[in-house]
């Protein structure tokens, strides 16, 4: 499939571009969803996308097309050429130096050869088990959003005008259950889920449904508090989703348009010493590995905060040299052109057992849901609704729900005084559980 | 960009309608109570402004089919991006093989719910529009919002056209299209004094032409409006902490509905009894000062549609009358289920998506009060006038949203502004403490994408000026 790659970038330079990368995907998916038992909802797909971006002198444009027929194709090639002839020339454009590309393509253990081959039947049988574990699981769980079964494989090539063509095949798997507890008129829902890139590795249905059903369950009884300052525990999911704002601040394009709390921070403390978070593009059959980045730079193991020091920015080949810095290797790639973006992102463990953290707090809360979308991004403040256990002398006491928590993200690390020794790489951000020293809880 | 999108299809694919009605007839004939091809070919620029120069532009096309076989509560939907007939046929029998266990035979016929609405016919629809009108108008975003204030380091202006076409058909032999155009024009500033950043955004647009963008100078106004708030945030003090009296402003912060209230009006979460909404039609779910709509009929917005995406005209439809809980909104499949009728919510994302009961343009109707004497009505409160986005659970009714803009109220008068605060409540109480209602009813800009089930679609939302006791505001000042 990569075989087309080649050619469109001749065509692009015969039609006016100076210099041109493009990438192609396509991929297969199918998911199954179950409810009460019954089949609910299967989708079957085929999907392919070629993007292709031209600069034309120092201009830039960008073009993509699900339709790939020669007609198509060279459509698209005249309408980038075309629009970056109108775009304003910015002198730091341009592809990575060819140097600096990578020279081979590692084999990260992406692919599942055999794990696709399952039938339909066999992929609803998984979905169906893993919703009854939840509604076996006890007799307050007496409704379901369902169980779900879903496998994606994509090839991936991305070949540009000075010479680099790389492809990968990827494939995921995963399965969840979305149980609800019902008790007093009360209704709870909640879910599990895992999510591999080997199908063998997936975790028992029945393990994942019984987990769904008892964080339904815990919830059950929720009630407000008071508004009060706190420790806050954050769960190992919800530990994840502060790093994400962490890259996010950290991320080129954010802080050259000056839209980031972490502006001029790069060497600065920002967080407690105990907190180390590293990205890991290089891993084993992870989740978040790519053997190349999205401008065909190798990727590799970058430490964006080491012992509470900003150490890293995360930059693809412009938003480096808008800042005067090198590439981290974390270009992306969207139909638009290029973005940045993480790999396995992850806070490094520490040494005590969460079990600790928890024992070490007189009154606090040890958050297990998050929603809503209350975080600056410019200043770090921050401000979320909450769900979680309520902690009373060391031990979860009762649910909470219509909660907030809030703060200020570079207050709330420096502020940390836990990390936990829980480490588990579920998804390409993760993070074991962490002790915050004070946030304002807001409630009745 | 085209006439008919029968003819579109036919032109470019060769899908006659009795290519199609033949496709769904052979593959799907047998036991299925429904079934549908659903065909889109989607053409998307986005243009984008920054440091002062429009230095990224992209141009998109999408397009595919989806075959929707259902039988009982099941549904088989295949999709694929080849829209060649083999391809389709194929998604067609994969679609078949998990709907055909149905115990009961036969097709029901469905019929044409109605006329199409007539919403947004543009003589030049935006895509279309010259691009050199389209970088004059960010050059002149980029240079108003410059001057207005010295403090402005970044402007950041982003204009986005579509126009999709698409075309829904059915075994029994009828067909409907839609060609949709849709707009928006969105700013951001950064702002910087003394060290310390903030962010203003504002924006706004609809099924409207490039037009729509300069009259009364509305992208000025887009301009002005994202510094005026970045400005006001850098003078925010921390938002306080606890239950409080909240004003919310007119417009936008509409989102209250469509959080508190909407989703939980949606009617698969009913049909599956997960809705904190479940079973309560009829009674008491809001003030009787409450009456809200959802509207998919107004012309050239956001969140209107001729058809919806399984070719039903859309509608007003009232969920909530007077406080009291009037209907859900439908798709084919919930309405069958539920034995209710279509209500013309049965949306997608793309082909890519089978639908589901998604919202339009939620609101709330107008009320008596002046907005001004709400506001001194509150001893003690939060005034909250721009929001950004919002969730909710719909199973236990937790919902939030979260204030961009927002000033304290004391003693019946706005004194300072605070910072950004996510407010939280419980959908079926939150509005039964609403007091007072503005008669100020205004829609929103034209911003707003709802997510659901990992599905995007363009929504829409109002309000007039509200009064609500007791929400949980999530500051920082105890």
């Amino acid at each position: 499939m990569g075989d087309l790659l080649p050619d469109l970038l001749t065509e692009a330079r015969r039609r006016g571009a100076t210099e041109a990368d493009a990438f192609v995907v396509e991929d297969q998916s199918f998911s199954a969803q179950v409810r009460l038992g019954q089949v609910d909802t299967v989708t079957h797909a085929r999907e392919q996308l070629l993007s292709l971006r031209v600069f034309v002198g120092r201009s830039v444009a960008a073009a993509s097309t699900s339709d790939l027929s020669r007609a198509s194709v060279i459509r698209l090639v005249d309408e980038a050429v075309s629009l970056a002839r109108v775009t304003s020339p910015d002198e730091l454009s341009g592809l990575p130096e060819a140097a600096a590309l990578a020279r081979a393509v590692p084999d990260l253990d992406l692919h599942d050869p055999t794990g696709h081959g399952l039938a339909p039947e066999d992929k609803i049988e998984l979905a169906r088990r893993c919703e009854a574990a939840a509604l076996e699981a006890d007799p307050r769980i007496t409704n379901s959003e369902g169980g779900e079964f879903s496998d994606r494989r994509a090839h991936y090539a991305y070949a540009t005008s000075h010479g680099f063509l790389g492809e990968y095949s990827t494939s995921s798997f995963s399965l969840s259950a979305s149980p609800l507890a019902v008790q007093n008129g009360e209704m709870q829902r909640d879910s599990w889920y895992h999510v591999t890139r080997k199908r063998a590795r997936l975790d028992a249905p029945e393990a994942i449904g019984r987990v769904a059903a008892q964080r339904a369950l815990r919830r059950l009884g929720a009630r407000r508090v008071k508004t009060v300052e706190v420790p806050v525990i954050f769960d190992r999911e919800m530990a994840a989703s502060l790093l994400r704002h962490i890259a996010g601040a950290a991320s080129g394009p954010s802080l050259y348009r000056n839209a980031s709390f972490l502006v001029g921070k790069l060497g600065e403390r920002i967080a407690a010493p105990s907190v180390t978070i590293v990205d890991d593009g290089t891993m084993a059959g992870a989740l978040g590995s790519r053997p190349f980045d999205g401008e065909g730079l190798p990727v590799r193991r970058t430490v964006l905060v080491d012992k509470g020091v900003l150490a890293s920015y995360l930059l693809d080949t412009y938003t480096g040299k808008k800042l005067g810095l090198p590439s981290t290797h974390h270009a992306a790639r969207d139909g638009s052109g290029v973005t940045v973006s993480t790999t396995n992102l992850y806070l490094a463990p520490g040494e005590t057992d969460p079990a600790d953290l928890v024992k070490s707090v007189k009154s606090g809360l040890y958050v297990t849901e998050l929603i809503g979308f209350g975080v600056n991004g410019v200043t770090g403040d921050y401000s979320r609704g909450a769900v979680g256990m309520w902690i009373e002398n060391g031990e979860l006491a009762y649910p909470v729900e219509e909660i907030t928590i809030a703060g200020n993200l570079l207050q709330m690390f420096q502020a940390v005084e836990g990390v936990g020794n829980d480490l588990v790489f579920r998804d390409r951000t993760a993070a074991p559980t962490v002790l915050i020293g004070r946030m304002v809880v807001a409630g009745s | 960009m085209l006439a008919r999108p029968e003819r579109f299809f036919e032109d470019r694919f060769g899908l006659t309608p009795s290519t199609m009605e033949r496709l769904l007839g052979s593959t799907l004939a047998g036991r299925v109570h429904h079934a549908d091809l659903y065909l889109e070919y989607r053409v998307s620029e986005e243009l984008v402004l920054e440091e002062g120069a429009v230095k990224k532009a992209a141009r998109h096309v999408n397009q595919g089919g989806g075959v929707r076989a259902q039988s009982g509560e099941r549904t088989g939907y295949a999709h694929t991006d080849d829209l060649s007939l083999p391809n389709l046929e194929e998604a067609a029998r994969q679609a078949r093989a998990i709907a055909d266990r149905a115990t009961e035979s036969g097709i029901v016929a469905v019929k044409p719910a109605g006329a199409p609405h007539d919403l947004y016919s543009l003589a030049e629809p935006p895509i279309a529009a010259d691009l050199g009108r389209k970088l004059t108008l960010l050059n002149g975003v980029d240079a108003t919002a410059r001057a207005l204030d010295p403090r402005v380091r970044q402007v950041i202006a982003t204009l986005g056209s579509e126009d999709v076409v698409v075309l829904i058909a059915t075994p029994t032999g009828w067909t409907v299209g839609d060609v949709r155009p849709l707009t928006r024009l969105n700013v951001s500033v950064i702002v910087e004094e003394n060290g310390r950043r903030e962010i203003g955004s504002y924006g706004g647009g609809g099924r409207v032409p490039l037009d729509f963008f300069l009259e009364d100078d509305r992208w000025k106004r887009f301009a002005s409006e994202a510094v005026r708030q970045a400005v006001v945030k850098l003078g925010a003090v921390e938002a306080p902490a606890g239950s409080l009296t909240v004003v919310l402003g007119p417009g936008w912060p509409g989102i209250l509905l469509h959080e508190a209230v909407g989703h939980g009006l949606e009617g698969d979460f009913n049909r599956k009894a997960t809705s904190a909404f479940t079973g309560r039609l009829g009674q008491k779910v809001a003030s009787e000062l409450v009456t809200v709509v959802d509207d998919g009929t107004i012309k050239n917005r956001r969140g209107s549609l001729n058809v919806d995406d399984e070719g039903v005209p859309t509608q007003r439809n009232v969920l909530i009358e007077n406080g009291i809980l009037r209907g859900y909104m439908q798709d084919r499949l919930n309405a069958r289920l539920m034995g209710m009728e279509q209500t013309g919510n049965g949306r997608r994302e793309s082909y890519a998506y089978p639908p589901m009961p998604r919202m339009t343009n939620t609101f709330m109707l107008a009320g008596q009060d002046d907005p001004e004497d709400i506001i001194r009505s509150v001893p003690r409160g939060l005034y909250a006038v721009n929001f950004g986005g919002g969730q909710v659970d719909i199973t236990n009714g937790k919902f939030v949203f979260s204030a961009s803009e927002a000033y304290l109220i004391e003693d019946g008068r706005i004194t300072a502004p605070v910072k950004g605060a996510t407010l939280i409540g419980n959908g079926p109480e939150a509005l039964t403490r609403v007091t007072r209602v503005g008669h100020d009813l205004k829609l929103d800009e034209g911003v707003g994408t709802c997510g659901k089930d990992g599905q995007s679609v363009p929504v829409g939302v109002g309000l007039p000026t509200i009064r609500i006791e007791e929400i949980t505001v999530g500051g920082t000042q105890v």
